[in-house]
């Protein structure tokens, strides 16, 4: 019954719509991680895609989550920013660039209300240059801080102490994979 | 313009000044509702429109009818699978397949799963708080909020200390001033009318609620292999069994699925219906207000058949039908092939017809999209102010039944059977009006809308154990047959073909018309429960549900239109399905315009 385990001491969820160009980012980084370092069983990692509430039962769940999204801060494209714990609801709700962000806002007051998770917060955004060239895939100026974003991530989870290490280089093959899509695992 | 009486019998006057609510949804969907209000501010017009376009007809044409489920079942993900399954019976229907009995109890187990599900959430998430103010729970003594419980429910949540913790977790949260689910609302508005002990007792099951609703569609994990939009096959279901095996559903999944029918029969009865008629005593006035069609034409296609590959209405769980001009003496058989009974009309959709005084049977159906706003339309392109319901105005066609518009819904399926005497709906029903001392005429209106999903989120529950009971029963008997792949192979499809599926979906009848040449989808469309409800005006004048149901109602004040919400969400309104992909101006939060 392992598979229908929502609980994690570490959640690390990218959102998003791949198929809407730099909505896609969230998602982007998350597999980007994943296929850099290992986590250990008690950290999940999550393409959250564009499921609002039926993230909840993961996110009311987990000690610390990490979300990585595309978030209209009003900043040149491409910019890159962490924002932490109390600060992170108000941002993912303040210029609503995506009908998933409406969603996702709830699920953190959901989560709060219902069970008082998750304890620590943090969000790594980025500037989107472009929404609606639909299928069109990451443009250059977001795609290029990836890198950085996985940066800053890894520095909140070292902050918040939570074991990973890079995966070895010379490995050719990737697995395992500890990226989980949504609903495969079962869920609500 | 002065008063004028529509085909169907309503008087409009577009005389008093307008009001606007765009998107009217809680979740999912682009709603938006136009309105006109007398010197009392009751209203004398309405104008409902759907502001996104779907154009899932167009992506499945030419591709391959067996994968046609997949897509349309990414119209939505709230109502998750009712899609697919209409899709595969659409397809199933031409190909002239029948599907193993497992694969029918199985299909009826997801659904039922999926209506109690969508219900509750309907019932806690999208719609309670139109008569639950959140922000008087916080006044609510404990104390007397647990003798509430108790006097109404069994429910073991119900010690002094479990709602102080409630209390104070919503004070906290009230203080953060974040309000996430419950921004947007009109809170310490008078037509709230629940006392503070009431309303605690009503957040903390929204809370409750929340937790558990997730639990049931795990249904759909354990036969389906995912949630949302769990796998499908057209022949029956891609599962395996494998009972004391690891090689595919065993026993001890099968035992987790039985443990969950519990838990949800146990949940709807203790807690969702009693606090439907806790929360519907101190409404009783809208069992007078929001009518529109109901009690007068309503439609269902009938539900759950008992024994696969039997579309009579004798073999349903739950008899359909058709009621027209409010004779609830007889119900109308319903024929979905007849290119005389359903039929879309475009005259005031943005869609472009040949003839646009004629309307379409699915199977001929044309979605061909025609943006254009009428000579009265205030605004751009891109931002609407006030639309033109004489001209197009909507992204959703107008269905008509034998040329009358038809509500449909829980409220619609259970007149329907309640018209047929069928007695397990009759007892339910006749019990709810004496509990609450209603006439049945207080059926036909906001509250019976509400008031008929909860009673069946009930039946769906117990009907989940009967249908599990009889997949068991089955399988014991050493059937473990899923799927009839006998006509999978192209090879063995009639060069042309057309079919039908059909599925009572939580907000209303669904159905899917697809022809099929040469191995491809060669036309496809979907007439989903939101494009009846919140159909626009056809050629013929007639006003949709929608419209119909705001027609007299009062409002308290035209800035807080909780009354506009109320009688809408009671139709559980899902805009998703109905039209898609997002318009330029779809992308604000709730905006109420007065002019």
């Amino acid at each position: 019954m392992k598979g229908l385990d929502e609980t994690s001491e570490t959640l690390i969820l990218g959102i998003g719509n791949l198929l809407w160009a730099d909505e896609g980012f969230g998602v982007r980084c998350v597999e980007a991680l994943d296929a850099d370092f290992c986590f250990g069983d008690e950290t999940r990692l999550m393409d959250g895609g564009t499921q609002g509430m039926f993230l909840l039962p993961w996110v009311s769940n987990t000690e610390k989550l990490l979300i990585f999204d595309a978030i209209d801060f009003g900043l040149p494209p491409g910019e890159l920013r962490v924002i932490e714990d109390d600060d992170v609801p108000r941002y993912m709700g303040a210029k609503k660039i995506s009908m998933h962000q409406t969603g996702f806002q709830e699920v953190l007051a959901a989560a709060r209300l219902l069970n008082d998770r998750p304890r620590r917060l943090a969000l790594v955004g980025v500037q989107p240059e472009r929404l609606d060239d639909y299928g069109g895939g990451l443009r250059e100026s977001v795609r290029r801080r990836i890198p950085d974003a996985i940066g800053a991530a890894c520095g909140v989870l070292r902050s918040w102490k939570v074991p990973f290490h890079a995966r070895s280089s010379s490995r050719v093959d990737k697995e395992p994979t500890s990226l989980e899509p949504v609903g495969v695992a079962g869920n609500g | 313009m002065s008063e004028v009486v529509t085909a169907n019998g309503f008087k409009l006057d577009t005389s008093g000044k307008r009001v606007v609510v765009d998107p009217i949804c809680r979740i999912e969907g682009h709603l938006r509702i136009e309105v006109n209000v007398d010197e009392h501010n009751v209203i004398r017009n309405a104008v409902s429109t759907g502001n996104m376009w779907r154009g899932i007809e167009i992506i499945l044409k030419g591709r391959d009818p067996r994968d046609a489920w997949a897509f349309t079942q990414r119209i939505c993900g709230v109502c998750t699978g009712v899609h697919a399954l209409t899709s595969v019976r659409a397809v199933e229907d031409a190909l002239g397949i029948e599907i193993p009995a497992n694969a029918n109890h199985i299909r009826n187990l997801m659904m039922l799963a999926q209506q109690t599900q969508d219900h509750l959430v309907h019932f806690y998430h999208l719609h309670a708080l139109d008569w639950v103010d959140v922000v008087s729970a916080l006044e609510a003594d404990p104390k007397r909020t647990s003798e509430l419980q108790r006097s109404i429910s069994n429910w073991p949540k119900s010690s002094p200390g479990y709602f102080r913790d409630v209390k104070m977790r919503l004070k906290r949260f009230v203080e953060s001033g974040q309000l996430g689910p419950f921004a947007n609302a009109y809170w310490g508005s008078p037509a709230y009318k629940l006392p503070p002990e009431a309303n605690l007792m009503a957040v903390a099951h929204y809370l409750e609620a929340l937790d558990f609703q997730r639990e049931i569609v795990r249904i759909h994990t354990i036969f389906g292999g995912r949630n949302p939009h769990p796998n499908w096959i057209v022949g029956g279901m891609p599962c395996a069994f494998s009972l004391n095996g690891d090689g595919g559903i065993n026993m001890e999944w099968l035992n987790v699925v039985s443990s969950i029918i519990d838990r949800a029969i146990t949940f709807v009865d203790q807690v969702y219906i009693p606090d439907l008629k806790a929360v519907a005593s101190f409404y009783k006035d809208w069992a007078r207000i929001g009518r529109g069609l109901a009690g007068t034409n309503m439609l269902s296609y009938g539900e759950y058949p008992r024994v696969a590959n039997d579309w009579s209405q004798e073999n349903m769980l739950q008899p359909g039908g058709a009621i027209i001009d409010g004779d609830l003496s007889q119900v109308h058989e319903v024929d979905l092939r007849d290119p005389e009974q359903i039929q879309e009309f475009v005259a005031h959709s943005w869609y472009r017809y040949p003839d646009e005084q004629k309307g379409l049977h699915p199977w001929d159906g044309v979605t061909e999209p025609h943006f254009e706003l009428g000579p009265k339309a205030k605004g751009s392109r891109t931002r609407i102010e006030q639309l033109d319901e004489g001209a197009k105005y909507s992204f959703i066609k107008a269905p008509r039944w034998k040329g009358h518009p038809m509500e449909v819904g829980p409220l619609a399926r259970y007149v329907v059977a309640y018209a047929r005497g069928d007695e397990e709906i009759k007892a339910q029903v006749d019990g709810l009006l004496h509990d609450l001392d209603l006439p049945l005429e207080a059926l036909f209106s906001t509250l019976g809308r509400t008031a008929a999903r909860g009673l069946e989120c009930s039946w769906a529950a117990h009907k989940m154990r009967e249908v599990f009971d009889a997949l068991m029963a089955n399988l014991r008997a050493g059937d473990t047959a899923t799927a009839n792949m006998e006509k999978w192979e192209p090879e063995s499809w009639p060069l042309e073909t057309k079919g039908v599926g059909h599925v009572e979906a939580p907000r209303g009848s669904l159905g899917h018309w697809v022809h099929i040449r040469a191995g491809r989808i060669e036309n496809y469309q979907a007439v989903v429960p939101t494009t009846w409800n919140a159909s626009p005006r056809d050629p013929a004048g007639n006003i949709g549900a929608y419209e119909a149901a705001l027609l007299g109602t009062p409002m308290a004040d035209p800035e807080q239109p909780l009354e506009i919400l109320r009688t809408i969400h009671s139709f559980d309104p899902c805009l998703a399905c109905s039209t898609h992909v997002m318009a330029e101006d779809g992308r604000e939060l709730t905006t109420i315009k007065v002019r």
